[in-house]
């Protein structure tokens, strides 16, 4: 019942671990670093004082079974979280359990598959945009559910007559359809009332993808635009670090009459006791609460904000996107007119003559010490450019921005093979995708044999 | 990082309606910065620019939220919630997923560098080499403590993880009809793989205990009835027994399913391997490599498999390759696996993991090391045999599965009223452990407890 050897582990003392992880740190960029434009993915300031709340040696020593009496503390950040999210979301109750946007969806689609099974429906098609995130169909195909693609029009929303003949065609099969919005190139559907009415009318429900959240905070909510389940984004739109890929939190919201197919646990106040207890439910996507430490720091970050400011978040995102399309479009290639939210997405520099692509651009990006925007996404052009700045970042350092942006776009004209081989500043320069791929050394055993 | 942009000499701005004051901290925008904005946008206000969102669908009153509150209130805030009547520190005796192990200070201090805390998954390898960096160690040492070739680069949990590794074993047969999951393993695990099955359409059959252990006769029984995607148990198992898992891996191999163990992270340090069990996936909870409990999280799952199922792997993965200057780098790879690039077709919708707690447990396993591991697991095992044996002397209690093989956690029938004498020991100030039938208490032991602790508990009990 003993393993044969010993695992091989590190075999040092404290300082040189130390020191290793400190010099680790040193070969990467993070939000505090730098501008961090990255598309989609909302790389907002994450303040400090929610790292302080979260490390609360207090909230440390929790156990997650130990008795509802005496974590109170705890249940009430809970379930004031769930409170606040179905507020700003303008939904009925939320699931703080997904650990994850993509965990999220496939909880929302469960959700949406358990009220077909209860009404006696198995419903198995999902609509889906073709600009969607490539976790929405992903979720939906863990889900058991299967992918009806929704064609874009060239203005890059959802071509609502495709929809219109798509639910006519399938009808009653159709479980649900999943939305972004603003949708993956940053605009805002300007039809959604009516597809929300179509989809529900053909006896489907309408699926929030809430990777987008932050560009309506403040001036519209997914529950009154007819949406009746969602995920949130906390690492997003709620300012929780990203941590180099988690962990996030993905937390679930349903409207009115869908409440009773949430995932358990639900945190629910009890009027009569006066005190916080935990409930059951049949559905289960995770073994205790979620990622509770990113919830302290969510709730942190939505008290430090307040009413007074939450309603800016929106307005701020947006305007700072605005305002790079605007100013870069002399350079880069504006596919779609009209107003972006949060993001803007261009299709690669106008004079594209010189050979250089949108990878050039973001690595040329790197040496100037910005983090790259989200490239070659979304698909619908070919050197798609996504740039993200969120509400935190000043005038002077979009501007600072806009003018390397520009003097990349000089420098692909007047030597385009410093671009092409950028990055020059980088601890190490581009690396080669193919040899990895082709005979994978994912671990140091590997090497050492 | 260092970064060219940053101009040491350069003063911070001076900027009128900014700097403390009634500017709100998180916006840096002044009012003249917004109005050139506008301008340079076309509109008039920042509200203009929602001008296609449908009037029906506009927002248009306060949101129900209290006001904003200041650093000094908010701390205050928290600090009210953990007074010790809102957050009882209980001396923690329960296990049951989540253990209250040893977490050191170093851990927590560097996984809080901003560089590694505020960045994103690794898209720019140029500039995230630390991460990768960590993460490929990562991918090393769970691949050690597992003994099998491939791990990804984390998963969300042990729950998911092991839901995750069901539909793997679902793709990768041909012509099954179900999977086995023993009762042995966790519950809450077992609800979760349950959710996942039902919705994925995975045909599950539960294999019963007997004596708190696998039933190899109703497996073998199963077993030879063919069609079996995979078998999925759990060692320890959830009653903290060690069970001999010994000639399942052939017998499922010989139908070509494949054979999941749900192992524990710590007790990795002396037991057997999944690989040692020729299993050819091991998932799992990270959390009792340091992970401090935090009401259960956030931790992070872990999955490891044998080199031939590495392209049916869910998640991300990072590669070892060199940059164009020859130098040796890391990238993620494999990625024509993962959602962003197959979308439906993907091995599964994860897309962040959980990066930062993989941050954790590498520090955690590079600090205690080979030795250090090895000592706490068995400073556990030591410590959960001395109250098992202390427990039953009291004669208020009784092995609930007489004769099995536990580790650090184990369980004991009581010959009274347990949720009393849980409340009881409550009030004492200790978590006695979880109450898993109408008399069967589960205790666990880390290192952290100590024999007085051990004691005292005893005698709270044994009264």
């Amino acid at each position: 019942m003993r393993r044969k050897e010993a695992a091989r582990l590190p075999e040092c003392d404290e300082l040189t671990v130390v020191r290793h992880y400190t010099n680790l740190s040193h070969n990467n960029f993070g939000v505090n670093d730098g501008f961090y434009p990255l598309g989609s993915c909302t790389m907002k300031y994450n303040p400090v004082i929610n790292e302080e709340i979260a490390a609360m040696k207090a909230f440390a020593g929790l156990h997650p079974l130990q008795p509802a009496e005496t974590c109170q503390g705890a249940l009430e950040v809970y379930f004031n979280l769930q409170q606040s999210l179905a507020e700003l979301a303008g939904l009925s109750e939320f699931t703080l359990n997904p650990c994850a946007g993509a965990h999220g969806e496939l909880t929302g689609l469960m959700i949406i598959r358990a009220y077909h099974e209860a009404n006696g429906q198995p419903r198995t098609k999902v609509l889906i945009p073709d600009s969607a995130h490539g976790t929405n169909p992903a979720s939906a195909a863990v889900c058991g559910l299967e992918v009806v693609e929704v064609k874009s029009l060239a203005d890059g929303t959802v071509d609502v007559e495709h929809l219109r003949q798509l639910l006519d065609e399938l009808g009653n099969q159709v479980a649900a359809m999943m939305m972004t919005n603003p949708n993956t190139l940053g605009i805002f559907e300007p039809r959604v009332l009516e597809i929300t009415e179509m989809v529900h009318k053909a006896g489907g429900l309408m699926y929030y993808d809430g990777a987008n959240l932050n560009a309506l905070l403040g001036e519209c909510r997914p529950g009154d635009m007819g949406f009746d389940v969602m995920h949130i984004n906390l690492h997003k739109t709620f300012s929780t670090p990203h941590g180099g890929g988690g962990p996030g939190s993905g937390p679930v919201g349903v409207r009115k009459g869908l409440e009773q197919f949430l995932p358990m646990p639900r945190v629910i106040f009890d009027e009569k006791a006066k005190a916080f207890r935990v409930e059951d439910a049949p559905l289960s996507v995770g073994a205790f609460f979620g990622n509770f430490g990113v919830m302290l720091k969510a709730y942190a970050y939505i008290l430090s904000l307040g009413r007074e400011n939450v309603k800016m978040v929106g307005p701020l995102a947006t305007l700072n996107a605005n305002y790079i399309k605007e100013r870069l479009r002399d350079d880069y290639l504006l596919p779609i007119e009209g107003l972006c939210k949060h993001e803007c997405v261009f299709d690669g520099l106008v004079d594209k003559s010189t050979g250089v692509t949108t990878m050039d651009v973001a690595k040329r990006l790197l040496d100037y010490g910005y983090h790259a925007p989200t490239i070659y996404f979304p698909l619908l052009f070919h050197e798609s450019l996504m740039i993200e700045p969120t509400e935190n970042e000043s005038k002077e350092t979009i501007d600072a921005f806009i003018d390397v942006m520009h003097k990349i776009a000089a420098e692909a004209k007047s030597d385009p093979e410093l671009v092409k081989s950028a990055p020059h500043n980088t601890p190490i320069g581009r690396v080669d995708d193919v040899l990895a791929a082709k005979q994978p050394v994912t671990t140091y055993w590997k090497t050492l044999s | 990082m260092s970064t060219p942009s940053q101009k040491l000499s350069t003063p911070l701005p001076t900027r009128e309606g900014q700097g403390g004051g009634s500017a709100f901290k998180y916006f840096p925008h002044t009012e003249e910065d917004l109005q050139e904005m506008l301008k340079a946008t076309g509109v008039k206000s920042v509200h203009d620019l929602f001008a296609d969102v449908p009037e029906a669908a506009r927002f248009k009153r306060e949101y129900n939220l209290p006001d904003a509150l200041s650093e000094t209130d908010l701390r205050l805030f928290f600090e009210q919630l953990t007074h010790p009547l809102n957050a009882q520190q209980l001396i923690c005796f329960a296990g049951a997923g989540c253990y209250d192990h040893y977490a050191p200070s170093v851990v927590q201090n560097i996984i809080q560098r901003s560089e590694f805390l505020t960045s994103y998954t690794p898209y720019q390898a140029e500039i995230s080499q630390g991460t990768l960096h960590y993460i490929f160690e990562y991918q090393s040492m769970i691949a050690e403590l597992t003994g099998l070739d491939i791990s990804n680069a984390s998963m969300y949990d042990g729950a998911t993880a092991t839901a995750e590794a069901m539909m793997m074993a679902w793709g990768n047969a041909k012509k099954a009809t179900r999977v086995l999951v023993s009762e042995t393993l966790d519950p809450k695990v077992r609800r979760v793989v349950d959710t996942y099955a039902h919705f994925h359409g995975v045909p599950l059959q539960l294999i019963p205990a007997k004596n708190g252990a696998l039933d190899r006769e109703a497996l073998d029984k199963e077993l030879a009835e063919g069609g079996v995607a995979g078998v999925i148990v759990q060692q320890p198992n959830y009653y903290g027994i060690v069970e001999d898992y010994t000639g399942i891996a052939d017998a499922v191999h010989e139908q070509k399913g494949l054979f999941v163990i749900n192992a524990n992270s710590s007790d990795l340090a002396i037991l057997k391997t999944p690989g040692e069990w020729d299993a050819d996936v091991a998932v799992g909870d990270g959390q009792s490599l340091g992970i401090p409990m935090t009401f259960g999280g956030p931790g992070v799952g872990f999955m490891a498999c044998t080199e031939k199922l590495i392209r049916k792997m869910p998640g991300r993965i990072v590669g070892q390759t060199l940059d164009n200057r020859g130098q040796r780098a890391f990238v993620l790879t494999l990625q024509a696996r993962e959602q962003h690039i197959r979308r439906q077709k993907a091995t599964s919708n994860i897309c962040s993991n959980q990066s930062l707690m993989a941050l954790y447990v590498t520090i955690y396993l590079s600090l205690m090391g080979k030795e250090g591991l090895r000592e706490a697991a068995e400073m556990s095992y030591a410590g959960a045999h001395s109250l098992r044996d202390k427990l039953v002397a009291t004669g208020k209690f009784q092995d609930t599965f007489p004769g099995q093989p536990f580790f650090n956690e184990f369980c004991v029938d009581y010959n009274g009223d347990l949720d009393v004498l849980l409340e009881e020991a409550t009030e004492c100030g200790y978590l006695a452990g979880i109450k898993v039938g109408e008399k069967t208490l589960m205790l666990a032991v880390t290192e952290q407890r100590t024999p007085e602790e051990i004691d005292e508990l005893c005698e709270i009990l044994g009264k």
